[in-house]
């Protein structure tokens, strides 16, 4: 059994876009429904712009243009030819990846990533407008839900697969991530009110844009307070887009390959540590030393490890 | 004469390179006129440096490096004994018949500035040959401006030509080119020059031409200076062009930035025994 | 005015040759609507392969399909063995003519060929010389395109030594016959061509390098841009090798590695597509990103074979095709069993002359064109259009040379107004192993579609049919 390292990279990117495209949806649907309350709820700071910031797009919007207007920002992140992390760029990316492996993907994974670049394409002529949001939006989530059942359901359980979901894993991990770090002051302990209608909308928000809303209750069966918020995000292993279970699957993923090689390096290592300290620090010590520090040493170490995969597996 | 070399091309990657493979043309062979006393070649980095022999019998050493690479040189430290022969070449190591020095090459494709060039030499040709080709040389060097900025390894002869700037490089490959069209069999000499201004430190080796004549096999011509290499010159390697004589060719794989130093010295031998 | 064509089916007009009885009668029984029914079911199913043929590459997608034809060509077992010996004698002395030519040029020294077409040609490479390759084996897959004329004739029309394509067609139009019409193949014998992946890869492993050991096969492809990009993966596919890029390859030492993600795997036996120029940038075009840099220093270390080997086009250049019965006399002192073309080498001054008083009547090529471009065919051509070539031509009569318009056969074929004769080439494939010769009963048929047309070449508007050889 022989894997091209071109073609696990290709495919470690394929999935990562298509995680991509799926996340900025998220974020997307999250500041279009806080942006749709009354002003009173929507607190000081616009949803637009940090929609723009948890993409992590910032300087590029800056580059493109002058003012935040919904109308621009839907524009930017959903069809901009120019933002390299536009959903439609996103798409287009992956499905680059996939047609140079095309041979290593399943017929049911090809038509996924084909359709749906093809599908984006009528969304790009017709372009999306703020009411045309909610049809787009599901149109893009439901393009990574068929992307990554027909991964799951047709891939053989080798190598490739492993490296797909490798891809997916990290780019989850990282989006999560980068969605705390933008939103961190909401959840610090001395901005909480419990109760207070303007935070509130603001913790619903950040659990809409990771789809767990209705996991949170439950999970804890209790109205949404921010420090919970940020264990979901962080420590809950059963949520699958939190920091833990993305670490999870990553050292599953990782352990599969090191038996298949019967050798393994520094991204199992890397691995490794990362999920062992998720798995023996709680809430109140993250708080305790500092969120946002948390957030950006996670933000490096997953930086970290995706290098590490392109020197041990991919290069 | 003696003539001393020293020629040390630095290589810096920033970030490291993962990998590195380069084929050098980097040692001279004996012939009539040029006897190596000795001759060394260094790398400074734990590599297995390959000897062998390019299909044209030009000396070879390859190697490939393994990163992370950060830097790395290549050194070549020798003595050549040389004797003057009026620029004619005899005892090298040939493979093929003159007949494969007419091919066109990238490089040394004719243009029409090119043909116009070779029509005006062509009578003097039909008389004599040697007459004709130092005409050639002449007219390159006479029209040609010396300029280190113009051009780079990979300008053709007649852009070089209709720029009326080069290195010695673009000089010899006018002449190759041109030589070629009026039938003449000619090469690209890569090579070092002892100056006779007494500069010792240069920025680059030398290069000149060969063209092949009936009676006296190959002759050398040196259009960047207008004159046939004397006992002042070192001779390397011979091909089509540039790109199959070049004293080092690489390529490297990963890496950033890369930056080249290359720092030649060519001098008398003896002087250097006397510091 | 062309002669009158040899028609595979009806040969002059003497009624139907024998090896189509079986498929006239059927085509006669057959309803119109069933050919009519199964000719719209071709072209769905190869619309549909088509839509995997283009998702490729962007400009791929914007190409035209090549037309398949559902009427099939055929060829008697008898005149097929005849036909494969020629080949197998002419592909033999092919390799033995660029072992000379990297060699000691006997045939130079003989006066057979002038040294300048052979140290002059664009596709000599001098880094070959004196090279000895895994069982002299410098052509191991030959596509060689022949026409034939009448019921004893072939004609060689082209020698492609370099990097043959068409292969894959020929499978995938086997294929389509068999779904489409699989009463025809129980009524005759039909000899197979889906042995042919399994033939190149026992050709490509007998040249490896190192004997003994298991050896990595790889083909190596330009990438998902060039235009036979469905090919390589469709063979890459069959052989159960890796497609692989030059970006994949490395050289370290003096020997090429795959970049795997277990780290480097040795990698013996490379099926290049890529053309010479690109191969290596530290031995051929400097600017090449598709290849190998260090590649010809382990193919002269002799640690990796190449199929086709690095300099071929030299044997397939159309000056040196009309030396090809000296050549097969010099090298293997026998008769050609396939005929050439006669051809008037324009370099030659007499020649030259010959041909500019009879530009109506010849086909004048470009010595290293291909595709059908760059041609002139005389008698269709109008007296502007002759007279425009005529100047070229004496810009560069080097550069050229002139065939008389042969009369190709023709074959039956589906066009807009029902059944009509339609001009045929054949180019069969011939694979040399270093322990022997494979020759795949069939090939690919290429059908000019436009009546009266004799060009066939796809970028031309000719189609494709499925080739079969009776058994005898």
């Amino acid at each position: 059994m022989t894997l091209l390292s071109r073609t696990a990279d290709n495919l470690f990117w394929m999935a990562r876009y298509m995680e991509r495209a799926d996340s900025v949806a998220r974020i997307l649907d999250a500041a279009y429904r806080l942006s749709s309350l009354p002003t009173a709820y929507g607190g000081l700071t616009s949803e637009w712009d940090s929609a723009i910031a948890t993409a992590g797009c910032t300087a590029a919007y800056a580059a493109a243009h002058e003012k935040v207007t919904p109308e621009a920002v839907v524009h930017f992140l959903a069809v901009s030819p120019e933002n390299p992390s536009s959903i439609r760029r996103c798409l287009e990316i992956a499905r680059a990846n996939a047609r140079a492996e095309r041979t290593a993907l399943t017929i049911e994974m090809w038509e996924a990533i084909n359709d749906s670049y093809l599908t984006m394409q009528g969304w790009v002529d017709r372009g999306v407008s703020l009411a045309d949001l909610p049809r787009f939006l599901a149109f893009a989530k439901e393009a990574a839900l068929r992307f990554d059942g027909s991964a799951h359901r047709t891939m053989l359980r080798t190598d490739a697969f492993w490296f797909t979901c490798l891809g997916l894993c990290t780019e989850r991990a990282d989006n999560t991530a980068r969605i705390l770090d933008v939103k961190y002051h909401v959840l610090l302990p001395d901005h909480a009110r419990v109760g207070g209608g303007l935070d509130y909308y603001q913790w619903a928000s950040i659990l809409r844009s990771v789809s767990a809303l209705t996991s949170y209750r439950w999970v804890y069966r209790d109205s949404v307070k921010p420090w919970l918020v940020a264990d979901l995000l962080i420590l809950k292993e059963d949520m699958p887009r939190s920091l833990a279970a993305c670490y999870r699957s990553i050292n599953g993923y990782l352990d599969e390959l090191s038996t298949a090689y019967g050798w393994q390096g520094n991204s199992q290592r890397l691995a490794r540590s990362v999920h062992m300290r998720l798995g023996n620090t709680s809430i109140e010590t993250i708080f305790q030393s500092g969120l946002h520090e948390f957030v950006e040493s996670f933000l490096a170490q997953n930086n970290e490890l995706g290098a590490a995969i392109a020197e041990q597996y991919l290069s | 004469m003696r003539i001393r070399v020293s020629h040390t091309t630095r290589y810096d990657y920033s970030p490291p390179a993962k990998s590195a493979i380069q084929l050098l043309r980097l040692t001279p062979r004996g012939h009539e006129g040029q006897h190596v006393r000795h001759w060394r070649i260094d790398v400074d980095a734990p590599c297995r440096l390959k000897a062998g022999e390019d299909a044209l019998g030009n000396i070879t050493h390859a190697f490939t490096l393994e990163g992370p690479i950060q830097s790395f040189s290549v050194t070549v430290d020798g003595e050549v004994e040389t004797q003057d022969s009026a620029g004619v070449v005899r005892g090298t190591v040939e493979r093929f018949p003159p007949g494969l020095f007419l091919r066109t090459t990238t490089l040394t494709e004719p243009d029409d500035a090119i043909l116009a060039l070779a029509g005006e030499v062509r009578e003097a040709m039909r008389r004599d040959p040697i007459v004709g080709l130092h005409d050639l040389s002449g007219m390159i060097h006479a029209r040609m401006a010396f300029d280190t900025e113009a051009t780079t390894t990979a300008t053709k002869a007649g852009a070089a030509l209709a720029l009326g700037h080069g290195v010695c490089q673009d000089f010899a490959h006018i002449f190759i080119s041109a030589a070629r069209v009026l039938g003449v069999s000619a090469r690209y000499v890569s090579g070092y020059l002892l100056r006779h201004d007494g500069l010792v430190v240069q920025e680059a080796g030398h290069a000149w031409a060969e063209a092949h004549v009936g009676g006296l096999g190959w002759v050398g011509f040196d259009p960047a200076h207008g004159l046939s290499p004397t006992d002042a010159y070192v001779r390397l390697a011979a091909a089509l062009d540039y790109h199959g004589a070049a004293p080092i060719l690489g390529s490297r794989y990963g890496g950033g930035q890369e930056s080249l130093d290359v720092s030649v010295r060519v001098e008398h031998a003896r002087r250097q025994i006397q510091s | 005015m062309t002669p009158r064509a040899f028609d595979e089916m009806g040969g002059f007009g003497e009624g139907c040759r024998p090896c189509y009885a079986a498929l006239k009668r059927w085509l006669d029984e057959a309803p119109a609507e069933l050919l009519d029914q199964r000719r719209k079911e071709a072209e769905l199913l190869f619309r549909r392969i088509g839509i995997t043929f283009a998702v490729y590459g962007e400009q791929a997608a914007q190409e035209r399909l090549i037309p398949f034809d559902i009427i099939p060509r055929v060829i008697a077992g008898n005149e097929w063995r005849k036909l494969s010996h020629g080949l197998e004698q002419r592909v033999k002395a092919l390799n033995a003519l660029l072992k000379d030519v990297y060699g000691h040029r006997e045939i130079v020294r003989a006066g057979v060929v002038p040294e300048e077409l052979i140290l002059c040609n664009p596709y000599f490479r001098p880094e070959m010389a004196q090279l000895r390759l895994a069982g002299d084996i410098y052509v191991a897959i030959a596509g060689i395109d022949v026409v034939r004329v009448d019921a004893d004739t072939f004609y060689v029309l082209e020698d492609n030594a370099r990097t043959p394509s068409g292969v894959s067609y020929m499978l995938e139009n086997r294929e389509a016959m068999i779904r489409l019409f699989p009463e025809l193949f129980s009524r005759q014998s039909i000899a197979p061509v889906d042995g042919y992946p399994d033939e190149l890869l026992a050709t490509l492993h007998s040249i490896a390098p190192r004997r003994g050991e298991e050896s990595c096969v790889v083909l190596l492809t330009p990438g998902p841009y060039n235009s036979a990009y469905y090919e390589h993966s469709f063979l890459a596919d069959k052989l159960g090798v890796e497609l692989v890029e030059g970006r994949d390859l490395f050289v370290r030492d003096e020997t090429v590695f795959m970049r795997t993600t277990q780290g480097p795997k040795r990698v013996d036996v490379i099926y290049s597509r890529i053309d010479d120029d690109f191969l290596d940038p530290l031995a051929f075009r400097p600017d090449s990103v598709l290849g190998v840099p260090g590649l010809m220093l382990a193919y002269r270390a002799g640690n990796v074979s190449l199929a086709n080997a690095v300099g071929t086009g030299v044997a397939d250049d159309k000056a040196i095709y009309s030396y090809m019965p000296e050549i097969v006399r010099f090298y293997l002192g026998e008769e050609p069993i396939l005929q050439n073309v006669p051809t008037w080498r324009c370099r030659e001054p007499e020649a030259l002359a010959y041909v500019l008083d009879h530009l109506g009547d010849l086909v004048v090529k470009e010595v290293n064109g291909s595709g059908g471009y760059g041609m002139l065919v005389g008698p269709a051509a109008d007296a502007a259009t002759r007279r425009l070539f005529a100047e070229k031509l004496k810009r560069r009569p080097d550069n050229f040379i002139a065939q008389p318009t042969l009369a190709l056969s023709t074959c039956p074929t589906f066009v807009g107004s029902g059944i009509a004769p339609r001009h045929v080439d054949l180019r069969p494939f011939v694979l040399t192993g270093a322990d022997k010769v494979r020759i795949v009963p069939g090939g690919l048929t290429r059908v000019a579609l436009v009546e009266g047309s004799l060009v066939v070449n796809s970028s031309q508007g000719g189609g494709t049919k499925d080739t079969w050889i009776l058994g005898e």
